[in-house]
């Protein structure tokens, strides 16, 4: 399938993403750049991690004023597949494309370690590719990566099913110890509420590789192949 | 042409008194009358005093650094240029450096550290290469001295926070709390760029007639005098009001600078480019022009500036971040500065290349410094320091109090900031951006990334050792650089280059002078002895703090290259049932170790170190691993065999335990226990493979001895003297260095 990785400045893991999918998985990827509107076609929109124009003001908030994201929210508005990753996250809180928003972790910290992540909803385009309860294990490196939505949205967002992965330890058990940043609800990936849209705060992109740390990464892109098959 | 330049109407008076004012001596005041055949004007004063300085000139220590080896079949780029390289394999070259950045620091612990980061790495994309890893080397006073703490936090987020903005994982490093840092501590930064061959970039300007293009931020009055007043001068109390010398960094415009920079380098169209780094517009200029035996004219009017109002004084000597100089090919301008704009940056024309070798700045129409070029940079004051031996500093007295019994002295030393968990410092760091790390912080002896598109991989390290190069500045050098250059082996990978960061007290000092010269020595031999030669490094002068200087600190990092990365060795135990091997070049001894700094019972000096044995073991440890042969392999460091088989048995799978009989193999004395010294490595292999590693090292000279065996049950059993439930032991570890903190809230 056709991939289009965005490369907004201060994007960071747009090569790595590139990597992921046009190395490691053999897709056919390319790089949409922040000041073009045209997504050359693209199945599937990945918004990277990095700091976008520095993370000055707040994260995400001056990348969702680049052109491509009016093509992206159009996309997405028409059923497009969108995945945001670390900053591509906050770009699409930023950019109302998905709920709630990302705050500063409560350690006051960046953090950089592997984390253990649970599928709440393996039914979605994102997700089909791995099973209920599945236990995941992927990295995150952020410093503003802590959860927020008010607690009546995420009362819905669990009744409809959008959060789609949380932190746990690594038998998949909910505990403050496993939740790194202070989520609210220990939410490390959110889908809108047609789930065409999901960011996540862990590295897909980067847990493709037995050598560098595991392979749980793959499952969510294979997800969203198959989805597009 | 040569017109008298104009003095302006808000400049000082220049005589003996301002020239000492700026860190000139009488003599080198002199000198630049003679050089100028005048009194130079206030302007031409500040430049002189800069490039002049201890920090842009080396002139204390030039004549030292010649005496190092810098050649081999591999490097590609010696001494000379913004940094080393070596060719890694597979049409990849390996750009490196390492960079002091310890007064600003001290004074600015965030933005000190984070412009260090923001520096070397300009170091390195200015050769060309994409900049793929960073290390660091800190040092601090005390863990309970007052000023610790804001150091630390501020040190590290700073790294952090410039490091992780900019996209360049931070892979490895080393952090020590000791007394005497705490007044002057110490943040090196190193940085590894990959380049493609034929893709180096060059800061020799050439091409008479040729543009200079100013790229990046504007310039402002941040930084002023950086490089000679606050790094070339010793502390004091009044240290503090220095820091608004200290610049201010911005990593998301050196993430812009750094694609665009490197897009720009492949139109072919960049003659020479180098960073406005120490010294900012005047040294980047004046270089350039030295190394292409040229002159340069730069129209200050053009220079963006932040603000209205800057004199030729403040724009010339400017350290503001971010910034390049750029001389490109005539006619090509416009192309470069499209790439430029792509990337929301702006490069402007400021000046060009002349003939005539004179370095001249002009400022509304008039000539405000007109300079000869080679006095300036290359030919700058090159001084023989007097140089005397201190007098061996008396062992440490035996401790009074009886040292605590084995157990309880490892559980002691996993306390101890220096051998405890890191993971507090570099949980703040990305190490996976980029896609490359293979061994990361805590994994391994050195970090390891894999070369894309190929089976090759770099293993790199950093290390220092002051506690033995305050005992004897020459084998503490020498011990240095085989211990870094030994963690590099343990992963498998031959090491093949260095970088070095010299750190010291004040040369004018002859015990200073001395330190230096033994460590440049020991360096030296070092490095010749493992065929590694010295590509680039950084020296640091006027380590002190009202009289008082820092022990003799040399910083080394070590690059090697591994043939193949699946064969790549962790430093822990991987499988129950495994043999467990000791191989060592010597025998362990107590001094200078973190064991005698704890408990008082390290007197005595440093023996001596074989360096072929040193070489010997090296060559075993790559062998066994190129063979498969070696599961893990890890060095004896602070705390020594006991701290190392505790972190040995750290699986972060799953904890494992280790079973071996001491009294057996003459192993339980405290030295052979907590010693340190050149040098030991505990190896794991399976017990099929005992006697081919035995035979490795054997046939190179060395005794490997087979003393025990990896064990499922977490039990660390060093029998009789040592028997203790791993996880109580790791938590240890793991807990000491948050846990001190948070008791400091």
């Amino acid at each position: 399938m056709k991939w289009g990785v965005v490369r907004f400045p201060g994007s960071l893991d747009d090569n790595d993403a590139l990597w992921a999918l046009a190395d490691v998985m053999g897709q056919e990827a390319s790089m949409l750049w922040h000041k073009e509107a045209s997504l050359r076609g693209a199945q599937c929109v990945l918004l990277p991690g990095g700091f976008s124009y520095g993370d000055y003001l707040r994260c995400g908030a001056i990348a969702r004023f680049s052109p491509i994201m009016e093509s992206v929210a159009k996309f997405a508005a028409d059923g497009g597949l969108v995945i945001g990753t670390c900053n591509g996250f906050q770009v699409l809180c930023e950019a109302h494309l998905l709920p709630g928003a990302l705050t500063r972790n409560r350690t006051l910290s960046f953090i950089c370690e592997r984390v253990n992540v649970r599928v709440e909803n393996a039914s979605t385009p994102f997700t089909r590719a791995t099973h209920q309860g599945e236990v995941l294990r992927l990295p995150i490196k952020h410093g503003e990566g802590l959860y927020v939505a008010p607690e009546t949205e995420l009362r819905q967002m669990e009744e409809r099913g959008q959060v789609i992965l949380r932190y746990v330890d690594a038998d998949g058990r909910e505990s403050d110890a496993a939740n790194p940043n202070g989520s609210m609800h220990a939410i490390a990936g959110v889908a809108n509420d047609r789930f065409n849209v999901f960011g996540l705060m862990p590295h897909p992109e980067h847990a493709v590789e037995a050598m560098l740390g595991g392979t749980d990464g793959l499952k969510i892109f294979r997800s969203i192949v198959e989805s597009a098959g | 042409m040569s017109q008298n330049p104009v003095s302006l109407s808000g400049d000082l008076r220049v005589d003996l008194a301002q020239a000492r004012a700026h860190g000139l001596s009488p003599d080198e005041f002199r000198n630049i009358e003679r050089i100028l055949g005048r009194t130079p004007t206030f302007t031409e004063l500040g430049v002189f005093s800069v490039m002049w300085s201890e920090h842009c000139s080396y002139k204390s220590s030039r004549k030292y650094l010649r005496t190092l080896p810098s050649r081999s079949e591999l490097v590609v780029q010696g001494p000379g240029e913004n940094a080393g390289a070596i060719d890694v394999g597979d049409g990849w070259i390996a750009v490196f450096k390492i960079e002091s950045h310890n007064h600003p620091s001290y004074v600015e612990p965030y933005q000190g550290a984070a412009t260090g980061v923001g520096g070397i790495l300009r170091d390195i994309f200015t050769m060309g290469a994409r900049p793929v890893a960073s290390m660091d080397s800190l040092k601090f006073g005390s863990f309970d001295h007052p000023r610790t703490r804001y150091l630390l936090g501020g040190v590290v987020g700073g790294i952090g926070g410039y490091g992780n903005c900019v996209g360049v994982p931070t892979v490895a490093g080393e952090v020590m709390f000791d007394a005497s840092y705490n007044g002057n501590i110490l943040v090196n930064a190193f940085c590894l760029g990959l380049a493609r061959t034929g893709e180096l970039m060059s800061a020799r300007a050439s091409g008479v007639g040729n543009p200079v293009l100013y790229v990046g931020s504007a310039t402002g009055r941040d930084g002023i005098h950086g490089a000679s007043l606050l790094a070339s001068a010793e502390f004091d109390a009044e240290s503090e009001s220095k820091r608004p010398t200290v610049q201010v960094g911005d990593p998301f415009t050196e993430k812009l600078l750094i694609e665009a920079c490197l897009e720009a380098g492949k139109t072919g169209a960049i003659v020479a480019i180098q960073d406005m780094g120490a010294a900012g517009l005047t040294s980047s200029s004046s270089e350039m022009a030295a190394r292409g035996g040229l002159g340069i004219d730069i129209d200050l009017d053009k220079v963006p500036l932040r603000e209205q109002g800057l004199t030729p004084y403040e724009i010339l000597l400017s350290e503001s971040q971010e910034r390049m100089l750029i001389v490109a090919q005539r006619g090509r301008e416009a192309e470069l500065q499209a790439i430029f704009e792509k990337w929301d940056l702006h490069g402007v024309v400021i000046g060009e290349v002349i003939a005539d070798q004179r370095w001249r700045a002009r400022w509304r129409g008039q000539v405000v410094a007109d300079i000869p070029v080679g006095p300036l940079a290359d030919e700058a004051p090159l001084y023989d320091r007097p140089a005397a031996p201190v007098a061996p500093r008396t062992p440490t007295p035996p401790s009074q109090h009886q040292p605590p019994a084995p157990p309880a002295a490892l559980k002691a030393l996993l306390e101890n900031p220096n051998v405890a968990s890191k993971r507090w410092v570099f949980r703040q760091y990305d190490s996976l951006v980029q896609g490359n790390t293979v061994a990361g912080p805590g994994g391994s002896d050195a970090a390891v990334l894999r070369l894309k598109h190929s089976k090759r991989a770099i293993a790199l390290k950093v290390d220092s050792n002051p506690r033995a190069c305050a005992l004897d500045p020459y084998i503490g050098a020498v011990a240095t650089v085989v211990e870094a250059a030994r963690n590099v082996a343990c992963t498998g990978a031959r090491p093949a280059g260095i970088t070095n960061c010299l750190n010291y007290g004040n040369p004018e000092r002859p015990e200073i002078m001395w330190q230096f010269a033994e460590g440049v020595r020991g360096l030296g031999d070092a490095a010749r002895a493992l065929g590694a030669p010295v590509v680039s490094g950084n020296v640091s002068f006027y380590n002190e703090t009202e009289g008082r200087a820092i022990p003799p600190t040399p910083t080394i990092a070590v690059v090697g290259i591994m043939a193949d990365v699946s064969r790549q060795v962790v430093s822990h135990f991987k499988r129950a049932g495994d043999a467990i091997l000791i191989v060592r070049t010597a025998e362990p001894a107590l001094a200078g170790t973190e064991y005698a700094a704890m408990f008082g019972n390290g007197g005595g000096s440093l023996r001596p170190i074989d360096l072929d044995r040193e070489s010997a073991l090296l060559d075993g440890l790559v062998a066994g691993a190129e063979l498969g042969l070696i599961r893990s392999a890890h060095d004896l460091a602070e705390g020594g065999l006991a701290v190392a088989m505790a972190e040995a048995c750290f699986n972060p799978g799953g904890l494992l335990g280790a079973e071996v009989d001491l009294a057996a193999h003459g192993l339980t004395g405290i030295a052979e226990l907590f010693g340190e010294g050149a040098s030991t490595v505990v190896l794991s292999a399976s017990t099929k493979d005992v006697d081919q590693v035995t035979q490795i090292f054997s046939s190179r000279g060395l005794e490997c001895r087979s003393i025990g065996r990896v064990i499922a049950e977490p039990r660390l059993r060093l029998l009789p003297v040592i028997d203790e439930d791993v996880r109580g032991l790791q938590k240890t570890y793991e807990e000491a260095l948050p846990g001190r903190l948070a008791s400091h809230d």
